[in-house]
């Protein structure tokens, strides 16, 4: 009985060193989106320059997409955008812009030297939809299912293994849906 | 000294001045001084524990900004505070809501502190320590002796 007693200091710091275990090998700035599951906010943007379509959210039904944030201010959107290229080549899934940020005309000299994955772009230079939809920075990508719902999203760039385990996987569960 | 204690007070002021800046402030002193307080309860979302009113960051800056177009819009402080979290989720309030999943964050600390201190209570009772003995005479006589030459050592005096 005694020894109980004896152990159960040692028991407690077991538990609390776990737990701090776990939680340091977790990434703090993956930050829970608070839409998940929720329909996207209502939205209607303009197109960005030299572009005829904008973007709305009534744009983000009927089909599972994706929904991508990004700017040519931004270095991470660089080292994705080979990927996004690649699916939009492939005909993976449609890819939707957000063009966060970016002065007028900006976006789209960029697109241009990089090529264009998107088949719609939404213009954001202020950031109002980039907030309501929650996105601390970009790239950021929603996945959006046939009912114009957020069902993933995924911080910083994606990558060709992130595309492989968590992105292509679930695009195929909610088409199946 | 005095000289070194203002330097060093001087220096921890520093770090909590407001990272507001003049032209984001509202004109009316009394919203001002709500959404700065509100700001203190809000968390810098790309920060690592910054409330957006020490951060300046640049979504920090919106969201202050945010903050203060509500405030002039109407809404009261929770109304502020529910909008950001639907947007941003519990994560972006510095002070968690009690609710389901924080239980044990708001609980574990009086939980321990309880449990602690019954086990504390429980162990001092249970073990009493034992009454001193007296000395027998015995003892008493070895004791004066080693007493009565200790203090005839010249050394020590």
């Amino acid at each position: 009985m005694k020894n109980v007693f004896v152990l159960a200091p040692l028991a407690v710091f077991a538990a609390i060193a776990g737990a701090f275990a776990v939680g340091l090998t977790r990434d703090p700035s993956a930050i829970p989106s608070a839409l998940i599951d929720r329909p996207l906010p209502e939205f209607d943007l303009p197109p960005i320059q030299g572009f005829q379509q904008g973007l709305a959210s009534a744009d983000l039904k009927g089909e599972v997409s994706l929904l991508n944030v990004f700017g040519s201010w931004c270095v991470s959107c660089h080292i994705e955008h080979p990927v996004l290229m690649q699916l939009a080549a492939s005909g993976a899934v449609p890819i939707r812009g957000l063009n966060w940020k970016d002065k007028p005309g900006d976006g789209a000299a960029w697109l241009a030297r990089l090529g264009n994955p998107y088949d719609r772009i939404g213009d954001d230079p202020e950031g109002r939809v980039i907030f309501d939809l929650g996105v601390t920075g970009a790239p950021e990508t929603f996945v959006i299912d046939k009912e114009g719902r957020v069902r993933y999203k995924h911080t910083g760039p994606i990558t060709p293994e992130v595309w492989e385990k968590t992105l292509r996987p679930l695009i195929e569960e909610l088409r199946k849906a | 000294m005095r000289r070194l204690f203002a330097i060093l007070l001087g220096l921890f002021l520093a770090t909590s001045v407001l990272a507001v800046e003049p032209e984001e402030m509202l004109a009316d002193a009394a919203l001002e001084a709500r959404a700065e307080a509100l700001d203190r309860e809000l968390r810098c979302v790309v920060c690592q524990s910054q409330s957006i009113a020490e951060s300046n960051a640049d979504l920090a800056r919106e969201m202050r900004i945010v903050v203060r177009e509500r405030l002039t819009a109407g809404d009261s402080d929770k109304e502020v505070l529910a909008y950001l979290v639907a947007r941003y989720g519990d994560y972006v309030l510095l002070r968690p809501p009690m609710q389901a999943n924080t239980l044990i964050l708001w609980l574990f600390p009086a939980v321990t502190l309880i449990v602690s201190a019954a086990g504390a209570f429980i162990y001092l009772r249970r073990a009493p320590t034992p009454a001193p003995q007296p000395l027998t005479a015995e003892e008493a006589g070895a004791l004066e002796a080693l007493l009565a030459r200790e203090i005839d050592k010249p050394e020590l005096k």
